[in-house]
């Protein structure tokens, strides 16, 4: 199995387990982290790809994601914050009246 | 000799900082407490950015460490201690683990058979490995300088953001 594969096999494998654990976790941080581990398979994926073709873009996109992670982690804790304060629990699954 | 070797080495690391990564990625969808499942993360960045360490793209490796690990990480840590979820909850999954695991399957196998389906046609294309900091930062800074400053308005937007979902919250309390 070539190197290039293998890598892009784990980035899918981290990219899928991701988001089978926003799917499948009910802790709302829990659920966060593994919005974290799907973007780190996406990184991989394109650091991979970066190296393959000897392209700056890549790396480039890699920051740029660097960038979101950080912006979308400051904004989505304090929204966990709230939730909590407002129903003392972690659980996903009470804020289901947030359907509308 | 020492190069074949050097060589066998660096494929063989791959393999188990691979290995390893998967491994604590599996782990943080069966781990309990999220204190744990933070513990998993972090190692699976660990893993990822000795990856890239030994792909040759250094400044990535450092920077995974820096942000992920040293910023966002501990910024987590944070907060599940700030919360304490320790009382929370029982049940660890969802009523939605059995379609979330023949989900997972289906798109591991429908990635995976992509990814077979496709390479082939990609490892031809095998160009020049791999690129330096000096490289990077020449196309960072001048071809893609408008992607950076959107970035920096998106941060500035975030920090707005952040206190003005704070500060909404306080107004009630006076």
């Amino acid at each position: 199995m070539d190197k290039v594969q293998m890598l892009l096999g784990l980035s899918m494998a981290l990219f899928a387990l991701g988001l089978t654990g926003v799917i499948i976790r009910r802790n709302l941080l829990v659920m966060l982290m593994c919005m974290e581990l799907m973007l780190n398979g996406v990184n991989l994926s394109l650091v991979t790809f970066a190296h393959q073709l000897g392209a700056a873009a890549g790396a480039v996109l890699v920051f740029l994601v660097f960038v979101v992670a950080t912006a979308e982690i400051a904004i989505a804790i304090p929204i966990v914050l709230l939730m909590v304060r407002r129903k003392r629990t972690l659980d996903a699954d009470a804020y289901a009246d947030l359907k509308g | 000799m020492i190069n074949s070797l050097l060589s066998s080495l660096d494929t063989l690391l791959l393999v188990v900082f691979s290995i390893c990564a998967l491994v604590g990625a599996a782990l943080m969808l069966v781990l309990k407490q999220p204190m744990r499942v933070a513990m998993a993360l972090i190692s699976t960045m660990v893993f990822l950015g000795g990856i890239y360490g030994l792909l040759g793209v250094h400044f990535i490796a450092a920077f995974q460490v820096l942000i992920y690990v040293g910023a966002v990480m501990v910024f987590m840590v944070y907060v599940i201690m700030l919360l304490d979820p320790r009382d929370a909850f029982t049940r660890r999954y969802s009523s939605l683990l059995v379609p979330g695991a023949i989900g997972f399957a289906l798109l591991l196998g429908a990635l995976v058979i992509g990814i077979w389906n496709s390479l082939p046609a990609a490892t031809r294309a095998t160009g020049a490995t791999g690129f330096g900091l000096a490289q990077f930062a020449a196309a960072f800074l001048n071809e893609y300088w408008l992607h950076f400053e959107l970035t920096s308005v998106l941060l500035v937007a975030a920090v707005v953001a952040a206190l003005a979902v704070i500060g909404v919250s306080r107004k009630p309390h006076g």
